[in-house]
């Protein structure tokens, strides 16, 4: 086996491979072998390494060089110069924004530095086609501890004393799952690993799929042990192809390894898993939807109790865990429930995955322990607001999340202080909001979302959302009333109240956030038919100002409903009531006169 | 634990629970809804449907109209599902309740057409009435409505844009008739119940049996009305029009005019039909004696060869007298289409006597005259229209009208039917036995082909013609019938799943009857999809098969073999059971009707 003196991680998350990472990495891997480098140079593709703003990257260990948005022409000069001279290739080394330092070790990228990867641990680190590479990082010794060394109640006592929960947004014990689970008494039970990532914006669970899917497999047979199931379920989306087949080698390279079958490892346990494809759904992540879609009906949800861990797929037990919950399970048992539980806050243990997105610096995928503040989050690891603007809010939880804003940036991000906030954890989805995000809009963003998304089940949420959404939209175009607002309210309470699934139940709440802190916008909205942001187009006005105006006559040509009139070298005037707001005219003044007000 | 007595004596679990400051104890399980009922708290409800005693429920909880507030919960429970705990607190109506249900109506009327003066369910609606009683005067959240193209087919109109998705019709459509038909397609606001790939109904495998129409609470499905047709011909004066009516209808059309189910109007209906100027006021029932002289013939006929050991001759015969369930085997077991008796129906066999042997009679062209049948069926107006039952393209049957269109009809002819003098129907299509009747009802047809085919295998009098064992409502009954020493094995099945369950021990060579009676609706015809709506009070139902039962126990000939109008046709005209003259007129075949689905990859 050869020894390598070096290794080429090449970012293969689905984000770099849209920006030609496949292509760069053989690149890399053919100058290798034309360089007779072969035996002292390893080059692989690696899962995410979370930081999608710069991709496509490129990690050189051991000395931790980290090289953002890597060309596939790039490939020679990195292996000349660093690789065989030793100089790092300054202008790929990622630049700090705040003093334009390039930063040659990623320990010291203020993106990574506020990090504590345990779900990640792997993403960026090893081969995901390569189950050697998993075992090398202590991979499937927490199922072999668990087979060999412990009951499952054991290990069900560890579980829950970590205090690990579900990371999929409901934030159930897991532990507690399991135990509820082990003791439905059936003949067969199931583990259904939920891999039906919805939300806009997030992506952990395919990164951890694409980059580590060992962790899931390992976790899921650690958890069909516990419960006494025999079959896991990964139940993924169709449009994750990658992340598809990463797992499907993954699987049959655990059963080539004996690490899924029967007996494994000598053992009386058997285990394994099959794929079942989701078509989109974003319901299907709701767990009775999901197991309802898995057998073929329409993925609808249907009422709790009875549980999945009492009455599941095709009404035997189920354990539905979301694919972060089962990342998190090898590296507890390995490394003791006390390890977990002393990191994260009080009622929240362990690390979060959150995607960053929207005006942020460092868009992309993070790991940080439980109650880190938003503040942690937005600036020190994403490195503040995108050209300089002023924070305005952060949306987490998805589509049933809540709007957060300066004055909950110190909150401590956990389960219990993001709903006491009105917003949830969700799966982890962050999309930072500046002063041009205008929060009517925005609220309107998440219910476009939520009405395409309702299964059309329950009433409430089919047509509730419905007319919230075209409440919304009144609003923005200038035509809410001071009504509208109460009505937005009564109806967003209603919907709370009465929808069927947990979908209907948090869609509102963009609604009500927005409202709750940002009152005035929707008040200047409805009574001063103002957005303040400029984002509601039916709000806005076009003048002209008048010493500016040299009256060469190149907005009036250019409108295209003729509203401007004024004669050449005179000034020119805006009718209002003609005028469809489209910028023509602003675009083609040369001299500054159109302005909106 | 509590335990309380249930009426077998045996003890059960129990759960104490405080209802609206009720304190009430109840068996463990049972839902908030059924324990309010049991406190006398009538929770609204919409799209749950229990019909009690067909064991048929349907609970998708989506409506979310019964919602009540549970102590403790952060969200409102619907009643229909959820079980009560031991010390639950439940509120039906305080102001969280009240104005969230109110909303969520409100919200389901606004997605839902006004055009109520002029729906096919005006009056007889339950989202109606709900918005009555709900004292809605205004709807807070007007908006965009969904719409959707409106589906004719020979039977059923869909009309969607009303449907509230209740799932009602789904749940009839698959769990009880597994015809797989009906069911939710498209996402949110768009979603609707539809066929598969939005096809149309006639397109599917649609039975028309009409279930769906029966537990809509909308518009939604409805009949395609033939009342206007029917109206046109009674204006014709070159048409002789003749009408016939169904066994199940004299059981349930009192329902439409106010009176307690179960009350039979055999002798209104014959008179409101002549007021509405029928020129001959005939009964179905006397086309199901005939059916009885054929099927019953051929059943004996079947059997016999059978036990001498003509192994090519199929046992058990399955009765073919319901149109819905000869769509199904059709549709779905086209494979097994030699079993069921060849006799058509008595609406196909009442339009062929009627429009040969009776045209005859009264010198009457074929063209000339107009056959309307009354029928608690909506597949019969399929099954006149189809194509084996027309002569030269004029049909056996020309139009067929349901139990509620005729009530509407009568309606509007300001005929005052509660008042109307008691009449008999004309002869000789109008005179029927007890045998005819039971027709209207699960397990009536069997008994009327036992009470002849005994007399004629044995050469024996009945001692006793009511045969209790093949009655009642359980869905797949059996029953063993002594025919001198030889054991006849009977099943009954009504409701098309449990039709399929039968056939499908025929076809796995499980079956040990000899013959079997189906009925595609829950019931039998007395539930038939053109019924007065029973909205999900199944003692209605209860109600109807007793008043047949009545009518029978009151013919003073309760035996088909014995009408003397079918002994005269026989003579006269027929010849003898399956004679040639018979088979031609009387029996029909089937075709293979199932679809191919090419499912391109």
């Amino acid at each position: 086996m050869a020894k390598y003196k070096m290794h080429v991680l090449v970012c293969g998350g689905t984000g770099c491979h849209a920006s030609q990472s496949d292509l760069l990495l053989d690149n890399l891997k053919t100058i290798v072998a034309d360089k007779g480098l072969d035996n002292e140079v390893q080059v692989i593709a690696t899962g995410c390494f979370g930081f999608c703003e710069k991709g496509p990257i490129v990690k050189i260990m051991p000395d931790n060089t980290f090289y953002t948005q890597v060309t596939p022409e790039d490939a020679r000069e990195i292996i000349e110069e660093h690789l065989i001279k030793g100089r790092k290739v300054n202008r790929l080394l990622y630049v700090d924004p705040e003093n334009q330092e390039h930063i040659a070790d990623s320990k010291h990228m203020g993106f990574y530095k506020k990090q504590l990867r345990i779900a990640l641990r792997n993403c960026g680190f090893i081969d995901p086609e390569n189950i050697d590479e998993y075992i090398a990082r202590d991979g499937y010794e927490a199922m072999a501890k668990c087979l060999t060394e412990m009951t499952p109640q054991q290990v069900i006592d560890v579980m829950k004393k970590s205090g690990l929960r579900g990371r999929g947004g409901g934030g159930f014990p897991t532990g507690l799952k399991w135990e509820i689970t082990n003791r439905s008494v059936s003949d067969i039970k199931y583990v259904v690993c939920n891999a039906d990532e919805g939300d806009p914006g997030a992506f952990m669970d395919r990164s951890i799929l694409e980059g580590d899917p060992h962790s899931v497999i390992e976790a899921m047979a650690i958890c069909g042990y516990c419960i006494g199931g025999e079959h896991g379920l990964v139940y993924i989306r169709a449009e994750y192809p990658l992340a598809i087949n990463r797992l499907k080698i993954a699987i049959e390279q655990a059963r080539e390894y004996g690490l899924l079958g029967k007996n494994i490892l000598g053992s009386d346990f058997s285990f394994d898993i099959e794929l079942r494809y989701g078509a989109g759904a974003f319901v299907c992540g709701e767990e009775t939807a999901l197991i309802h879609s898995m057998e073929g009906y329409r993925g609808e949800p249907t009422v709790k109790p009875p549980f999945p861990s009492v009455s599941g797929y095709f009404e035997k037990p189920t354990n539905v865990n979301n694919v972060e919950t089962f990342a998190n399970v090898p590296v507890i048992i390995n490394k003791g429930a006390e390890w977990f539980s002393s990191i994260g806050s009080e009622k929240s243990k362990g690390t979060k995955v959150f995607a960053l997105a929207g005006k942020i610096n460092n868009v992309g995928l993070i790991e940080v322990p439980m109650g880190t503040t938003l503040r942690e989050v937005i600036y020190e690891i994403g490195g503040g607001i995108k050209d300089g603007k002023k924070f305005k809010a952060v949306q987490t939880g998805g589509p049933s999340g809540g709007c957060l804003t300066e004055k909950h940036l110190d909150v401590p991000i956990d389960y219990d202080n993001l709903i006491a906030s009105g917003s949830m954890m969700g799966s982890g989805g962050m999309i930072v909001m500046d002063e041009d995000d205008c929060m009517v809009s925005v609220a309107k963003f998440y219910l476009d979302f939520t009405v395409e998304e309702s299964c059309g089940k329950c009433s409430p949420c089919r047509i509730g959302n419905k007319r919230l959404y075209e409440i919304l939209d009144k609003i923005t175009q200038g035509k809410g009333t001071r009504e509208d607002i109460d009505r937005l309210r009564n109806l967003s309470t209603v919907i709370k109240d009465t929808a069927l699934c947990g979908l209907g139940q948090t869609s509102p709440n963009p609604v009500l956030s927005t409202i709750d802190n940002f009152w005035d916008e929707y008040i200047e909205h409805v009574t001063d038919k103002k957005c303040r942001s400029g984002q509601c187009k039916a709000l806005l006005q076009y003048f002209i100002d008048a010493e500016n105006c040299v009256g060469c006559t190149a907005c009036a040509r250019n409108c295209p409903v003729n509203a401007i009139a004024g004669e050449r070298k005179g000034i020119h005037v805006i009718d209002q009531t003609t005028c469809i707001k489209c910028g023509a005219c602003m675009e083609k003044c040369k001299f500054n006169a159109v302005y909106i007000k | 634990m509590l335990f309380i007595s249930n009426n077998t004596g045996a003890k059960m679990e129990t759960v104490k629970i405080t209802i609206d400051n009720k304190v009430i104890e109840v068996a463990k399980g049972t839902t908030i809804l059924k324990a309010a009922k049991e406190a006398g708290i009538h929770i609204p409800t919409l799209c749950y449907l229990h019909l009690h005693d067909l064991n048929i429920e349907n609970k998708p909880a989506g409506c979310r109209i019964c919602v009540v507030e549970v102590e403790g919960r952060r969200n409102l429970a619907p009643a229909c599902v959820t079980e009560c705990l031991d010390g639950m607190v439940i509120n039906t109506h305080n102001i969280r309740v009240l104005n969230s249900r109110k909303t969520v109506l409100e919200l389901i009327l606004s997605d839902h057409p006004t055009d109520c003066l002029i729906c096919a369910k005006n009056g007889d609606c339950e989202l109606q009435t709900m918005a009555q009683e709900f004292g809605v005067r205004k709807i807070h959240y007007e908006g965009e409505q969904s719409t959707y193209r409106e589906d004719t087919s020979p039977a059923i109109i869909r009309d969607v844009d009303k449907c509230i998705m209740c799932r009602r019709c789904e749940m009839m459509c698959n769990e009880v008739q597994t015809v797989g038909v009906l069911s939710a397609v498209n996402r949110g606001f768009m979603s609707v119940v539809a066929p598969a790939f939005e096809m149309n109904l006639d397109h599917s495998e649609c039975t028309y049996c009409g279930q769906c129409v029966a537990v809509c609470p909308t518009g939604a499905l409805t009949e395609v009305d033939h009342t206007n047709q029917v109206i046109r011909a009674l204006a014709d004066p070159t048409k002789t029009v003749v009408v016939q009516t169904a066994p199940a209808v004299r059981a349930a059309l009192g329902e439409e005019f106010g009176m307690e189910p179960g009350t039979l109007v055999t002798g209104k209906l014959a008179a409101a039909l002549r007021r509405l100027g029928f020129n001959y006021v005939f009964d179905t029932d006397f086309a199901a004696d005939l059916t009885i002289m054929e099927e019953g013939t051929e059943l004996l006929d079947r059997l016999t060869r059978h036990l001498n050991g003509d192994k090519d001759v199929p046992l058990p015969i399955l009765t073919s007298c319901c149109p819905g369930w000869v769509n199904f085997f059709e549709h779905q077991f086209p494979d097994m289409r030699d079993i069921p008796s060849t006799a058509r129906s008595p609406q196909q066999m009442f339009g062929a006597i009627a429009k040969t042997y009776f045209a005859e009679k009264i010198g009457v062209k074929r063209d000339d005259m107009v056959v309307v049948s009354i029928m608690p069926c909506l597949a019969k107006k399929y099954e006149c229209q189809r194509e084996e039952f027309a002569t030269d393209g004029n049909p056996d049957v020309d139009f067929s009208i349901s139990t509620r269109e005729l009530a509407h009809l009568i309606k509007q002819s300001n005929i005052n039917f509660n008042d109307l003098e008691d009449e008999d129907f004309d002869n000789p299509l109008g005179e029927s036995t007890g045998a005819a009747v039971i027709f209207g009802t699960t397990g009536g047809v069997i008994e009327a082909a036992v009470r002849t085919a005994y007399e004629v295998h044995t050469g024996k009098k009945l001692e006793k013609v009511d045969f209790e064992e093949l009655r009642g409502m359980d869905f797949i009954r059996e029953a063993t019938i002594d025919f001198n020493g030889l054991p006849i094995r009977i099943g009954i099945a009504h409701g098309l799943g449990n039709a399929r369950k039968l056939l499908q021990d025929i076809k796995d060579g499980k079956s040990s009857f000899h013959a079997i009676e189906i009925m595609a609706c829950p019931g039998g015809c007395i539930g038939g999809g053109g019924q007065p709506l029973h909205h999900g009070d199944s003692s209605i139902l209860k109600a109807r098969q007793k008043a047949i039962y009545r009518e029978d126990a009151g013919k003073t000939i309760r035996k088909s073999h014995e009408n003397p109008y079918i002994i005269q046709l026989y003579e006269e005209f027929l010849g003898k059971p399956m004679s040639e003259k018979s088979h031609h007129l009387l029996h029909t075949h089937y075709f293979d009707k199932s679809k191919e689905i090419k499912v391109v990859e």
